[in-house]
């Protein structure tokens, strides 16, 4: 299981006799819930003005080491320097004060308050009686975020509401509140999960300029593309211990060398290589899904779409421009205004929404959070929503079974490799990636004759990604449909046959995904062509 | 991860019961049942064992909660100390009258658990309520109206005793009900938030009370005025302890917690009002009608409300009388929350607050300490329990300075998520 530490590849340190002190240096950090031990005596050391990539599997135990750093967590065991310090910090104030800036995987945002309001939160500016005495300036904070909003490319509203903002826009949120205070150290945790290649695009070149100034970035990350992007340096993480570390030349001299470094990487994380994407769809079953005039009445609409059986759609397009809607629409969460749904050649258009899980829709949210865990819950009682509806589980009204309940969640855990320490532990617990490795096996257990996937592999580490793309075509193999919402191209070029293009509510374009050009794609996403016919 | 994803057409009947059986991947669904043989042999240690675990996956963290329940009550009373010092009196001889008056003899007991018995079904009825994050302060007035309704039923109909009392009960709960409804269907399908209108239903129930049993009331007895006439007494809740006031509403009480942790952890309608309330995006998205659960909690809650207010007539006064809650309903709320919304929990919070009602009058005669105190110790419980996350946050914090100092001791922490 612990594979010996490799030493890393080039020669640092021994060519250039550094004699600053490291950025953040963490000594034998252990960390233990109970009998899961998250950090098992991690050394780490950041250099001063470098940009240093953590990976690791889901569970690994990447979050738990950056709470402990940011002073969320207390370390049972092992000590933190700062620039060759000692640091002790009690709280997460502390680790603001000492210009320490995080970016949580989770969503910190008040749904309620407005972005300026967000970003203010807990930053006093002023004594401690006049913070009481003078009104809050929200003014200044306003322009200040407009300001900041604009360096960066984000064009974000900071009177909105933040309930109101979309996925990646409340992620971008997040990244302006942790450079808020002008950190000199800032920790993002899977930043690039929610954003669309674009907005990750700004906030690469945001990271590189912030290198430039002096900024010492800690990145966590699945994706290894941006990791050896933007990385100078990386440690891998496994079973909460470090599995090695490498350092990543700015430029590659030669592609396969760029591979190799990649593919030892992947190795280290996984214990295995990348996994193989089995091969494109060979047998096409009759029509599965067929959206006919859809509209809600607003924004979206109407559209025209089918999908067949033993096909993968996948719906691309910028965040916002009506893909939320029409998975509503399809769920029953939003009444259509016109034009009609069909689930294999059967109208569901006035379909409750729990009806049309049983005729064969399972749906993994985009937006884990608000629609598809339950945080104060168990996981086994995650694993069972949508479930309890009729036997196996609740046979009858006045019963519902908990051992049936144990023995599903188990297997949920087990077939998807999820790792909790038990059924019974608060979905919380759980990481981040095995709470939506969660979710996946949850929908995947309704044999579903559609399955709509939004963003599946959201902070799914490269192995449980595979498995995910397997799975999903897995489901088409046997006749099924799949719907397919990613922002991630790279997904959609992988496992979709036919792509389509979303763009304020109506569909713009359609290829195949054989013959799929990504410059055509983009110039659909972005409208240049209807404007230039205009 | 293994293929499990076999498409086959729905199977909508259950193998074994013909009941409606949900659409699952048959890999699954055979993990699910398991061969019973299987189960027994290998994950059924035992019917003790069985008991234990699952009282322990309803409790969860127990220790835990049984701290915080203690720390919250010892802090709710040293909190009251110097009032009782500004009062005149001290606090040894205040301590020995309430504790006395309410534990000191089998009698004293009796009458606790005659004050225990509202408190823990109002508190039920509270508590049901917040599991689905719906805050029912209207417990109070359903109360009484529940009362009510099972006063007037005891008074003017003429049935045989037993059913007479079944009767009396079920039109409390419905009374109970019918005045929950209306929050309940305002919030459904209009939003309106139901604190502000079960506050409001609150002063109606009050009003129509006392105007039934007002001198010129439908309802008032020829020989007694503000309250209805006697319900006859084979059909009140009989005595269970001779030569005291406790009845069988104690039973009714308990039987109520148990069907009540039953509906809660184990039906698939207290799952959806579990789920609903922890999240309630993901409750709609599985298909769950968020309209539906909250008239379900509210009404469930209201009848609870009921419950208690007809218990309290059959087993107490065996009249209704107009002024029968001196705020039960308002107490349930303090009850609930110290017990962590557990039914379990809410017994010994119940239990707590009896103790302060019961040990109320010796407080005043022996020690001349005002009965409003009690008003005073459950309304600093209610500030502790707000001041919950705080105090375990300001612990963790003070165990981190002191641990700062010393070496770490190796020992897990769990983290206060959220
Ligand atoms: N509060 C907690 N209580 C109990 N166990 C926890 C808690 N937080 C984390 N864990 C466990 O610690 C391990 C590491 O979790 P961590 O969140 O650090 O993983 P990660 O590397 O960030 O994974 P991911 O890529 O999925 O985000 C996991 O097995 C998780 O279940
Ligand atoms: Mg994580």
């Amino acid at each position: 299981m612990n594979p010996g530490r490799e030493q890393t590849m080039t020669a640092d340190g021994a060519s250039r006799p550094d004699t600053t002190p490291p950025a953040i240096r963490l000594v034998g950090v252990s960390k233990h819930f109970g009998p899961v031990k998250a950090n098992r005596s991690i050394d780490l050391s950041v250099r001063q003005g470098s940009i240093h990539g953590l990976l690791g599997e889901n569970g690994a135990g990447k979050s738990t080491l950056m709470k402990v750093l940011f002073g969320m967590m207390r370390p049972d065991a092992g000590r933190i320097e700062i620039g060759g310090r000692p640091a002790a910090f009690r709280s997460s104030a502390d680790a603001l004060a000492a210009g320490i800036g995080m970016v949580q995987q989770h969503f910190s945002l008040i749904g309620k308050l407005t972005v300026a309001e967000n970003l203010i939160l807990g930053r006093a500016t002023s004594g401690f009686v006049a913070r009481w005495l003078r009104p809050l300036d929200l003014e200044s904070a306003r322009a200040r975020a407009i300001e900041l909003s604009e360096r960066l490319g984000f064009g974000i509203d900071p009177s909105a509401r933040c309930e109101t903002l979309s996925v990646g826009a409340r992620q971008k949120v997040e990244i302006l509140k942790a450079l808020w205070g002008g950190a000199t150290t800032l920790v993002l945790d899977e930043p690039t999960a929610a954003l669309s290649p674009p907005d990750a695009e700004e906030l690469y070149a945001l990271l590189q300029n912030l290198r430039r100034e002096g900024t010492t970035i800690v990145l966590i990350s699945h994706k290894m593309p941006e990791i050896m992007r933007l990385c100078d340096r990386v440690t891998v993480l496994r079973d909460g211990a470090v599995a090695g570390e490498a350092e990543i030349p700015r430029a590659f001299s030669d592609p396969a060398e760029r591979q190799a470094l990649e593919a030892r990487l992947v190795r280290l994380m996984i214990g295995r290589h990348r996994p193989e994407v089995p091969s494109r769809s060979s047998h096409i079953w009759p029509t599965v899904l067929s959206v006919r005039q859809l509209s809600d009445g607003q924004r979206f609409g109407p559209i025209d779409l089918d999908v067949k059986g033993g096909e993968i759609l996948a719906v691309v397009g910028v965040e916002g421009n009506g893909q939320s809607q029409f998975v509503e629409l399809l769920i029953g969460l939003r009444k259509a205004a016109g034009g009609g749904i069909a689930l294999d050649g059967r109208d569901i258009t006035d379909m409750t929404t729990l009806k049309r899980f049983q005729s064969g829709i399972a749906h993994i949210p985009e937006d884990r959070h608000r629609l598809a865990v339950a945080d104060g819950m168990s996981l086994v009682d995650n694993a069972s929503i949508g479930f309890i509806d009729g036997a196996p589980f609740a046979p009858t009204s006045f019963w519902l079974s908990r051992h049936r309940r144990a023995r599903f969640a188990a297997g949920i855990v087990r077939r998807h490799k999820v790792r909790a320490s038990s059924v019974e532990a608060p979905v919380t617990s759980l990481s981040g990636g095995n709470q939506q490795k969660l979710v996946v096996g949850r929908e995947l257990s309704r044999a579903p004759r559609l399955m709509i996937a939004a963003q599946p592999t959201r902070g799914l580490d490269i192995g449980s990604t595979g498995a995910v793309h397997e799975a999903l075509i897995g489901l088409r193999d046997h006749g099924a449909a799949v719907l397919l919402l990613s922002l991630d191209l790279t997904e959609v070029f992988t496992i979709a046959d036919r792509i389509v293009v979303f763009r304020q509510g109506r569909i713009v374009g359609e290829t195949t995904a054989a013959d799929a050009d990504i410059d055509r794609i983009g110039r659909w996403m972005s409208g240049v062509d209807e404007e230039a016919r205009q | 991860m293994t293929m499990n994803s076999i498409v086959t057409p729905p199977q909508n009947r259950d193998v074994f019961t013909g009941r409606r059986q949900v659409r699952m991947d048959p890999a699954m669904l055979a993990e699910t049942l398991g061969r019973e043989a299987d189960v027994a042999a290998a994950e059924n240690p035992g019917f003790l064992p069985r008991l234990v675990g699952h009282f322990h996956a309803l409790s969860g963290n127990l220790g835990g909660q049984v701290l915080t329940f203690t720390l919250t009550i010892a802090a709710a009373l040293i909190a009251s100390m110097p009032l009782i010092w500004i009062g005149g009196s001290d606090l040894w001889r205040a301590a020995s009258a309430l504790f006395g008056g309410a534990l000191g003899s089998g009698p004293a007991i009796a009458e606790t658990l005659v004050q225990m018995v509202p408190l823990l079904i109002a508190g039920l009825a509270v508590a049901v309520a917040f599991h689905a994050s719906l805050f029912n302060i209207g417990v109070e007035g359903q109360l009484v109206f529940g009362g009510l309704v099972a006063g007037v039923a005891g008074a003017s109909l003429d049935l045989p005793p037993a059913l007479l009392m079944l009767v009396c009960i079920f039109a409390g709960m419905a009374g109970g009900a019918v005045f929950a409804l209306i929050p309940a269907l305002l919030k459904a399908y209009r939003g309106a938030h139901e604190v502000v209108t079960t506050i409001m239903m609150n002063f109606v129930a009050v009003a129509i009370s006392e105007y039934a049993v007002s001198p010129t009331g439908p309802f008032v007895a020829a020989d007694q005025p503000s309250a209805t006439e006697r319900v006859p007494d084979l059909a009140r809740l009989p005595v269970i302890w001779e030569g005291t006031r406790l009845h069988a509403g104690l039973l009714v009480a308990l039987a109520a917690v148990i069907v009540i942790m039953w509906v809660l952890y184990r039906t698939p309608a207290g799952f959806r009002l579990r789920l609903t309330g922890a999240n309630q995006g993901a409750a709609r998205a599985s298909g769950v009608s968020i309209a539906r659960v909250t008239i379900l909690a509210m009404l469930a809650s209201g009848a609870l409300a009921g419950l208690a207010g007809a218990v309290q007539v059959l087993g107490v006064y065996g009249r209704f009388y107009a002024a029968f809650s001196p705020g039960y309903g308002f107490d349930a709320i303090a009850v609930a929350l110290l017990g962590a919304l557990s039914p379990v929990g809410v017994i010994a919070s119940a239990f707590f607050f009896a103790v302060l009602h019961a040990g109320s009058v010796p407080l005043q005669a022996v020690a001349g300490i005002s009965r409003e105190m009690v008003g005073v110790v459950s309304g600093l419980v209610v500030a502790f329990v707000a001041a919950q996350p705080a105090a375990l946050r300001l612990l963790s914090a003070m165990r981190r300075r002191f641990a700062g100092a010393m070496p770490p001791d190796g020992l897990a922490e769990t983290e206060v998520s959220k």
